[in-house]
């Protein structure tokens, strides 16, 4: 009896330590998006961006808030909160997926390694299923993560007005890159 | 039955961990996102409400010109195309010099009268700070008009006026700011013995959004002291409606003064009476500062 109590003991253990020896972090990720239409190019940055990442599971996070992004004119940035992505109704965004190829990563070994993730994003109060690739650097015990990829506003119900179709792109190229680093709990 | 038992055990609780593993809320690991004091902006959209400033401010670096328009009685008939053949206009440029402060200048046909101003903001509502925002306004206004007895000696200080003014306003919701001023106004030289150099007054303004680019507005002033005489108290209903880079403001009013020495001082109409003018504010935004690199912090 007391060996299976010592066995609950320990798979409750190992499962709770997980986390603790695995998990990469950051709260200064930056992540930034691109739309190109003919009248105008707008870009905007963020660089609070939260990700956490488990290399065991390859299970990856994102978490950022919407009125972090950092606009080259003020009344863009002003249109983007209280037109496009209605900011004070949706806060924030978040990713929450998988890389899918995470036994192809040899985390012991600084070098680039490519990276496919999975998982759903929510923009706007709605979610969608994504796929992308990337490349994790390992490099002196930390993870840099890059990543490129387009969303389409109309995906996530972010409406541009007729008149200014030539202003705003439906096409957004977004940029991914955060540095993580051990999570000590 | 010890081994029996064991299997037992590792099969419930297998599954369990399998099912936490793919829930896990990493972000919850890393304390999650840190939301600092948030202040409360696009109260209006624009920064007059109609008539009157609003507690919105010219954002750093950007200019607004602004180009308004106020024209005749609507009741003057066909004739006179419902007003629309007499028009009252003001031009200005504001400076978003800082968050908080904000300088103007303009000019309206109306006494040729030229008008400055300077807007600051102490006080920012926040989440979880302060209820309100508290906006002071100060303006001067120049008559320019040639003097109507230039045979006496006048004095250059005979043409100038002076406001200054509290805004105290709050953004209640997404959709609804409402915003109560005093003001008082104060003219060197009136027309009259019966009319009073200081005259005292109330403000009051507000924002419904109806949807996201287009807002219902109101503005009114109730004259506490110093009337001028065979004056009125303004009143305006309009509508905001953005448009990317401009806002433009249709209202009804029965003022026809665009800042606000002229519209406490000389609104001559009752709009109770039916003397009602339509007019219109346009605002175009340029950024002039420095431009800002996104991402420089």
């Amino acid at each position: 009896m007391k060996r299976i109590v010592i066995l609950i003991l320990t798979l409750w253990g190992i499962t709770s330590e997980v986390a603790a020896q695995d998990t990469f972090y950051t709260k200064g990720g930056k992540i930034s998006f691109f739309s190109k239409a003919p009248l105008e190019n707008i870009e905007a940055n963020h660089s609070g961006v939260t990700c956490v990442m488990d290399k065991k599971t390859g299970l990856l996070q994102f978490s950022l808030l919407m009125k972090g992004f950092e606009f080259e004119k003020a009344l863009m940035q002003e249109h983007f909160n209280e037109n496009y992505v209605e900011s004070d109704k949706y806060p924030k965004s978040t990713f929450r997926g998988q890389i899918t190829n995470n036994g192809d990563v040899n985390y012991s070994s600084d070098g680039t390694y490519p990276a496919k993730v999975k998982g759903s994003l929510v923009i706007h109060g709605e979610t969608r299923e994504i796929e992308t690739s990337g490349t994790i650097e390992v490099k002196n015990g930390k993870l840099m993560l890059k990543a490129e990829f387009p969303v389409l506003l109309s995906d996530y119900k972010i409406s541009i007005p007729s008149i200014n179709n030539d202003n705003v792109s439906n096409t957004i190229r977004i940029t991914v890159n955060c540095s993580l680093e051990l999570l000590k709990s | 039955m010890k081994r029996n038992l064991v299997w037992l055990l590792i099969i419930c609780l297998l599954p369990y961990q399998i099912i936490n593993a793919q829930d896990t809320d990493l972000l919850k690991l890393a304390g999650g996102d840190s939301v600092a004091k948030e202040r409360v902006t696009m109260a209006f959209k624009s920064s007059r409400v109609i008539n009157q400033h609003s507690m919105e401010f010219i954002a750093k670096g950007a200019m607004d010109f602004r180009i308004l328009h106020r024209f005749g009685p609507i009741n003057s008939g066909f004739e006179n195309f419902y007003g629309l053949d007499e028009a009252n206009f003001r031009f200005g440029f504001d400076f978003g010099i800082g968050k908080s402060l904000t300088v103007g200048i303009g000019r309206s046909n109306v006494n040729k009268e030229w008008d400055g101003f300077i807007k600051y903001r102490p006080v920012w509502q926040t989440v979880g700070g302060s209820p309100v925002s508290l906006v002071w306004v100060s303006g001067m206004t120049v008559n320019s008009t040639p003097w109507t007895q230039p045979d006496r000696k006048n004095y250059f200080s005979s043409r100038l006026g002076f406001y200054h003014e509290l805004i105290i306003g709050r953004k209640f919701t997404q959709g609804v700011t409402l915003q109560m001023t005093p003001v008082f106004v104060h003219r060197n030289l009136v027309d009259s013995v019966i009319n009073e150099n200081d005259t005292w007054a109330l403000g009051f303004g507000g924002r419904f959004k109806l949807t996201k680019r287009t807002a219902f507005v109101f503005d009114y002033h109730v004259i506490l002291a110093g009337k001028q005489a065979g004056t009125y108290n303004p009143v305006s209903f309009g509508v905001d409606i953005e448009t990317g880079g401009h806002v433009f403001q249709l209202h009804v009013s029965n003022a026809t003064g665009m800042n606000e020495k002229a519209f406490l001082t000389n609104t001559t109409d009752d709009f109770w009476s039916g003397d009602i003018r339509f007019g219109f504010n346009l605002s175009r935004m340029f950024n002039i500062g420095k431009k800002k690199k996104a991402g420089d912090q």
